[in-house]
């Protein structure tokens, strides 16, 4: 609620377990480039939702407005907690921290106490195979670590709402298949709400219970669809033809998009 | 003709052969591992080493070609170290000199660092500080520190004082410079970690911008601590007053021609620079090469 008095004036015409609200958001920059336009997204608890889209669609600017980053410049925003992690492109760690350190730093920031956020961080680290790693810097981390510190790091909030800009878009494959799979049993676990940015299509339809197909600029929805396959994922279901059409159906819309 | 096909065939054979089989040999040469560290040793020093021998050789060649006559204008490596380190009075000398310029290059560097550091923080933190000051900082770089030297002695005395404002003056920019590009260096997705958390600009200084800067400002300093020398020999030169550094000492030598203490004087001030650019090397090292990495 804190949140939502802040960036939006409207209270509550949003329905029971909603965590953030798009109402017809447009995003125009200063210099007249067009990010979005009269985009609609609910993410309610116990959701994935994924947003997938062309680069340069405006999906990275909806997480922005998302996390009060950037003002949408119309419509309405809505975000009903202040327990927000943001996970970036990058892994974004401070490279003269080792990994416990790294994991520290939100907490640290927020004023917790020393053995509070040791806890806290301990924990994390521990709920993203992290163990043993703590005296690491972060130049001794393969990329994939690096990504785990940085969730580490944001779960150290306890968040309700998790914000995903394209985390792991510079793997590799396999560990991008890894991280997919731990983000899923986080996601069942921790019982966060997520909302994630990607141009894979295939981790789009793996990861999310809804997908959000966006246009080209400016970006608009084009559809969205619902992932009606159990959680957590068996990574076998990649091979199922109920994935396949999934994907299949993504995929179109994407074209359709595009044209 | 079959005679002459024959011998094509075996010269082609014959160049394409010996490059075949030696490649292998070039890919994977059996390596000693024991002596391998007493090799990287002999590969870093042996060159410079190498130069060094040349250098002196040269010395004596040129010492040897000159006149009877002639030969004080250049003394042999023997004669500076016997005339300028093995006698008691002129290594006393040398020393209370060594001592006393780098007490102008401590406490100039120290200033020099300590202005030129916060002189960046604040340009970092306010826009208006950058436009309005950076200008002169550049300034300061380009004026010949010669042309004012008169006015230092004028304001600050001839001796001390005046001797670290020459030296401040000379090791300021390159602490500015440095310190300002180091913390102007930290990605955006860095700060807006921060912003995300309603972190205060003081935070951000402390705990993101600073670090992250470091590496850049040990650049500097080792840069300035370099300046920093020349400065305060440079000042000596203009400002006799006082106990005499290096560079007055270097005069006095110049002044009753001599050379071989001339010299050794001029290896201690070499030396003297070169000690300095080390220990802050090692010092960076020590600070942040837990860390850093070094763009090679």
């Amino acid at each position: 609620m804190p949140v939502a008095a802040t960036r939006d004036a409207t209270t509550s015409t949003t329905p029971p377990g909603t965590l953030i609200d798009f109402r017809d958001v447009a995003m125009r920059f200063p210099n007249g480039t067009v990010a979005l336009s009269g985009v609609d997204i609910t993410v309610r608890r116990g959701e994935f939702v994924t947003v997938v889209g062309p680069s340069g669609c405006g999906k990275s600017t909806l997480l922005r407005i998302a996390s009060g980053l950037e003002t949408a410049s119309d419509g309405t925003v809505t975000v009903n907690t202040d327990r927000i992690g943001y996970v970036f492109q990058d892994a974004t760690l401070l490279a003269w921290r080792d990994v416990r350190r790294n994991v520290e730093l939100l907490a640290e920031l927020n004023g917790m106490s020393r053995a509070g956020r040791r806890q806290k961080a301990q924990a994390a680290i521990e709920l993203v195979g992290l163990e043993g790693f703590e005296k690491h810097m972060p130049k001794q981390l393969s990329g994939g670590m690096r990504m785990r510190t940085s969730l580490a790091r944001s779960l150290t909030l306890d968040p309700e709402l998790f914000l995903f800009d394209e985390p792991f878009g510079a793997l590799d494959e396999i560990t991008r298949e890894r991280l997919n799979d731990e983000l899923i049993r986080l996601f069942v676990e921790q019982g966060f709400a997520g909302m994630f940015i990607t141009h894979s299509v295939s981790e789009a339809v793996y990861l999310s219970t809804k997908v959000v197909v966006m246009s080209g600029r400016p970006g608009h929805i084009v559809r969205t669809i619902d992932v009606p396959l159990p959680m957590p994922r068996d990574p076998d279901i990649r091979y199922t033809p109920e994935f396949a059409a999934l994907v299949g159906e993504v995929s179109h819309a994407l074209r359709e998009g595009h044209r | 003709m079959s005679t002459t096909e024959g011998t094509v065939e075996q010269t082609v054979e014959e160049t394409v052969e010996p490059t075949a089989a030696s490649t292998p040999a070039y890919v994977a040469p059996p390596r000693p591992r024991a002596g391998r560290r007493i090799l990287g040793w002999v590969t870093i020093a042996g060159p410079p080493l190498i130069v060094f021998g040349l250098i002196v050789a040269a010395w004596y060649a040129v010492n040897a070609s000159l006149a009877e006559n002639k030969k004080f204008l250049l003394p042999t490596l023997d004669e500076v170290i016997s005339q300028g380190y093995l006698d008691s009075t002129i290594r006393s000398q040398i020393l209370e000199s060594l001592w006393q310029t780098s007490k102008v290059v401590i406490v100039g560097l120290a200033i020099a660092a300590v202005i030129g550091i916060a002189w960046a923080v604040a340009m970092s933190m306010a826009t208006w500080v950058q436009r309005s000051t950076y200008p002169y900082a550049v300034i300061l770089q380009t004026i010949p520190i010669l042309a004012i030297v008169p006015l230092i002695g004028v304001w600050f005395g001839y001796e001390f004082k005046a001797r670290v404002v020459v030296c401040v003056m000379i090791a300021l920019f390159p602490m500015v410079s440095n310190t300002l590009f180091g913390l102007q260096s930290v990605d955006r997705p860095l700060h807006e970690l921060f912003a995300l958390q309603r972190a205060r600009r003081g935070t951000v200084l402390a705990k993101l911008m600073f670090p992250a800067a470091l590496p850049a400002i040990f650049v500097g300093l080792r840069t300035s601590a370099g300046l920093a020398v020349v400065g305060a020999i440079v000042g000596d030169f203009f400002f006799q007053r006082g106990t005499p550094g290096l560079g007055s000492l270097l005069m006095i030598y110049a002044r009753q021609t001599l050379y071989a203490e001339l010299f050794a004087a001029i290896f201690v001030a070499a030396l003297l620079g070169v000690l300095v650019f080390a220990l802050f090397g090692l010092l960076s090292k020590l600070a942040v090469g837990r860390w850093y990495e070094p763009v090679k």
